[in-house]
């Protein structure tokens, strides 16, 4: 079976006409992971009694002769940030290392209700916190096109199993730019919706203003079926919007001729490869034979997004950890004597060094005597990096930026230094803070064959133009 | 130098932390070095900028209404079996690292 070429409708259509089973799809999708996922590392934790199950199910509907549901027989990844009930759930971290949810997330039950088949949770940095995978508290992701290299991330073996072709589409999570950074280094499309569009209820919360959910996926249409799949008000989280839904595989098709898009300088200067540079910009000249409209646009607080959002990010994040204190659901560390020691030694213990880091920078940011200094402060920078797109969202339908200032890094470059790890997310973070939906999809290689990612910003609920924009260069590349 | 052994023993306490001597120094070396970084947000003047602590607050709101009435639109009448049924005891007990058939348990909390 080519599962390169296996897109979500190719497999849906093919079980629907009996050309192979729903059953036959998963069990090659293991096969493949059983040959591939040793040196990869996209997995933590297999779902196949689960998977086999849903496909089971789907055979006997495409053998009744019964229209399959979206994604009927599709084998998917999701991220290990996603609450799945009765299969393990760690968040790449040692402290959830044994932790089976009792309840499943929105998101994954409605790629479910769709007929997706979940073959297993994707390897991530730990509590989604980091740009590289390396960390994961069980063991790092390696790049699919070059092993000495990292996948990006947090949401790194999503991108490596899509790109491995060890699934067709997967779901991640993006707080920083954890789906657009990986999609762009493992040479996939990553769509990060819009903030309110697809509910966070079931996901394990890192940064709760900033958090959201989105696929990974071989082309920009099945990222658009998987939305359509995902999207939508969900009573269990109040911050998921009622707004209307769009369809967003229908809208697709429209014609990019006439649109205006937009080019800030601040997203082309320092620390900028020039192949990334040049891949972007010949990316640009395409969109323009296409008929669409090059526009300046000015971003001018861009260079205040990366402190903004490690403050905000870091005082959510220590605060939403603070539930994991070895009572309910934690790894408690053992041979403690009192509740505090408890607490502190439980943690000491589950938590790993960029958790511990960003728990203590959050918590200082937040203490007393420095609030209005740095979270408060952060919070009005935010109000500033969002006025700069509603300004620039006046001129233009979209804003094309790369995605990563490098193609993927090598394991162990940044490791040591978490500021310069922070600055791989410098195009990414700003669409996260305003609440802004965001796509990335390949824009070439680099001379080494490194994938390189065009990222497309669009306005709130906005996906349909971010989604045609983006299908409009993949057909035309 | 910002943060002082001092204050990282004192956060580390807030954020129920015990960290060994090496994670207090690295922590002392990286705390430092981003909230150096973190800087430069001073370089603006955000004395007239609100501030954002979401962006829910930026949709679907009432721009005349105040408070918590800005986001009436999200709230429900309270349902007393909830969403979705509670969960049995069982369930809601069995990734506890410790509990009998009824409670959580944890080490003493009283001392005496």
């Amino acid at each position: 079976m080519d599962l390169k070429s296996l897109t979500i409708d190719a497999a849906r259509s093919a079980v629907q006409e009996r050309k192979t089973t729903a059953l036959a799809l998963a069990e090659a999708h293991y096969a493949r992971i059983q040959q591939e996922d040793g040196q990869i590392g996209a997995f933590l934790t297999l779902s196949k009694e689960r998977a086999l199950e849903q496909a089971d199910r789907i055979d006997r509907m495409a053998a009744e002769g019964k229209t399959l549901p979206p994604l009927g027989g599709v084998p998917v990844g999701i991220k290990d940030v996603m609450s799945t009930r009765g299969v393990r759930t760690t968040a790449g971290s040692r402290i959830l290392e044994k932790y089976i949810p009792p309840f499943d997330c929105t998101a994954v039950a409605r790629m479910e209700a769709a007929g997706a088949v979940v073959l297993g949770k994707m390897n991530c940095d730990e509590f989604a916190m980091g740009s590289s995978n390396e960390n994961s508290a069980y063991h790092p992701v390696r790049n699919p096109r070059d092993l000495s290299r990292v996948p990006g991330g947090s949401s790194g073996g999503s991108a490596a199993a899509v790109a491995a072709d060890m699934a067709v589409v997967t779901l991640g999570s993006d707080t920083g730019g954890s789906i657009r950074q990986p999609a762009s280094f493992c040479g996939v499309v990553g769509l990060m919706p819009t903030y309110g569009r697809v509910s966070r209820y079931g996901l394990i919360a890192f940064a709760s203003s900033l958090d959201h959910i989105g696929p990974l996926a071989k082309t920009v249409k099945d990222a658009a079926i998987v939305l359509r799949t995902i999207a939508g008000r969900d009573p269990m989280d109040s911050t998921s919007a009622d707004v209307p839904l769009p369809d967003f595989v229908a809208e697709l098709g429209k014609p990019v001729h006439g649109m205006k898009l937009g080019v800030a300088k601040e997203y082309f200067g320092e620390g900028l490869d020039d192949e990334v540079r040049q891949a972007v910009e010949s990316a640009i000249d395409k969109l323009k034979k296409l008929g669409c409209e090059i526009v300046q646009v000015s971003l001018p607080h861009t260079p205040y997004a990366i402190p903004t959002y490690y403050l905000i990010a870091t005082a959510e994040a220590s605060a939403n950890l603070a539930r994991y204190d070895g009572v309910r659901y934690s790894r408690r560390a053992r041979g403690v004597k009192t509740l505090s020691e408890m607490y502190r030694r439980s943690r000491d213990e589950g938590f790993g060094a960029e958790v511990k880091r960003r728990i203590m920078l959050g918590t200082y940011a937040l203490s007393a005597g420095y609030y209005d200094a740095y979270y408060l402060k952060a919070q009005k920078v935010r109000t500033l990096l969002t006025r700069d797109f509603d300004e620039a969202f006046r001129k233009v339908d979209a804003i094309v930026t790369p995605t990563s200032p490098t193609a993927a890094f090598r394991l162990g470059e940044k490791s040591n230094d978490p500021l310069a790890m922070y600055l791989a997310d410098i195009y990414t973070v700003t669409a996260d803070l305003a609440g802004i939906p965001g796509i990335s999809v390949p824009c070439g290689e680099t001379k080494d064959k490194l994938p390189i990612g065009l990222q497309i910003l669009g306005k709130h609920f906005d996906e349909a133009t971010i989604l045609r924009v983006a299908n409009a260069y993949e057909q035309a590349a | 130098m910002k943060v002082t052994d001092k204050d990282v023993a004192y956060v580390a306490e807030l954020a129920n932390l015990e960290l060994s001597n090496e994670e207090r120094t690295g922590m002392l070396r990286d705390l430092n070095s981003i909230l150096d970084y973190i800087d430069r947000l001073n370089e603006l003047d955000t004395s007239d900028v609100p501030p954002m602590a979401q962006v829910s607050d930026r949709y679907g709101v009432d721009e005349a209404k105040q408070g918590s009435d800005r986001f009436s639109y999200a709230s429900r009448e309270d349902i007393l079996e909830g969403l979705r049924k509670s969960l049995p005891h069982e369930e809601a007990l069995a990734n506890a690292p410790d509990a009998d058939d009824e409670f959580f348990k944890v080490p003493k909390v009283i001392e005496r």
